[in-house]
């Protein structure tokens, strides 16, 4: 163990560090919500893009192959994929386009900034509720 | 800076301008297919495949498939940096998420050549 110069033993000086370790007392400004639904819908896109090219290969190359994937858009499984892509597509967009927006300069301050969070959140919502009922 | 532009070494203003630069491909795609599939009242293999026959559509598939390539090398490579802390295991998984993001290219390319 080495000493401090102090006298006081390194591992002391490493056991009085505060830590925060309570989640329930951090809170997640809505700032904060949109960075990594941003973050988590941009890989999920990076994924469903498998089954979005998959079946654009398949449905452009034949009548039959058209016919199937249509048939498979008409399963449970392929609604759920499908709304689930346009849902995270919609709201990575969303979120670009604030990330472009105060790139140049607006909505930078916590008050502004914190609304068009909320903002973007509402808008995706309810487009998600849209194509949900559209598609189903 | 063209030296610099000319280079292999990316930097990273290049890396924020071509983050956006496909977006705004990207995004201008995704707007173009919905406005297809809201004004197409049905959607027919003849219609579909005659969309995907036209040159200038050809082009903008493919400019919107190389965008995904390029977005996601750098997109994913963030992601990758904050949470995979091992560089051996980073660069693997890396590896084969942009060999991912090019076979989406290729895909692409044998699909458009042949229709
Ligand atoms: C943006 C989302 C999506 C769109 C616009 C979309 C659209 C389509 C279209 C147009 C077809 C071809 C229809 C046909 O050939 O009859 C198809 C087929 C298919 N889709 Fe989707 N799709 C989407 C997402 C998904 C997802 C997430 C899955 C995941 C399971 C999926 C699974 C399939 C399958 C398995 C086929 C059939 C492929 C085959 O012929 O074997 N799709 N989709
Ligand atoms: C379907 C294809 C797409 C995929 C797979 C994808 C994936 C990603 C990923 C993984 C990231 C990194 C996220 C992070 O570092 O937290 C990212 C960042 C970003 N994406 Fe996308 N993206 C796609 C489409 C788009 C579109 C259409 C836009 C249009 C607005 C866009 C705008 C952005 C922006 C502005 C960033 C940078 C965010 C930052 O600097 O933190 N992306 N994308």
């Amino acid at each position: 163990m080495t000493k401090h110069p102090t006298g006081i033993r390194a591992k002391n000086v490493k056991k009085q560090r505060p830590v925060n370790l309570q989640l329930n007392t951090i809170s997640f400004p809505p700032a904060a919500i949109t960075s990594i639904l941003h973050r988590i819908t941009g890989v999920a896109l990076f994924f469903a893009l498998l089954f979005v090219i998959g079946a654009w290969a398949c449905s452009v190359s034949s009548p039959e192959g058209f016919e199937a994937v249509q048939q498979q858009m008409n399963g449970w499984l392929g609604k759920v994929i499908a709304i689930g892509t346009i849902s995270a597509l919609s709201y990575h967009i969303l979120g670009g386009v604030r990330h472009l927006i105060m790139d140049m300069g607006v909505w930078e301050e916590l008050e502004s900034g914190n609304n068009s969070a909320k903002a973007i959140i509402g808008i995706w919502i309810v487009l998600t509720v849209v194509v949900g009922v559209l598609l189903w | 800076m063209v030296t610099s532009q000319a280079s292999l070494k990316r930097d990273g203003v290049q890396d924020f301008v071509t983050i956006r630069a496909t977006a705004i491909i990207m995004t201008a795609f995704s707007l173009f297919m919905l406005w297809y599939f809201i004004s197409t009242p049905t959607v027919t293999y003849e219609g579909w495949h005659a969309l995907f026959s036209h040159l200038g559509m050809k082009v903008f598939t493919f400019a919107t498939l190389l965008s995904i390539m390029l977005h996601v090398r750098i997109g994913l490579w963030q992601v990758l940096t904050d949470y995979v802390k091992a560089a051996g295991l980073r660069a693997a998984v890396q590896f084969v998420l942009n060999l991912i993001a090019f076979v989406y290219v290729a895909v692409g390319l044998f699909v458009l050549w042949g229709i």
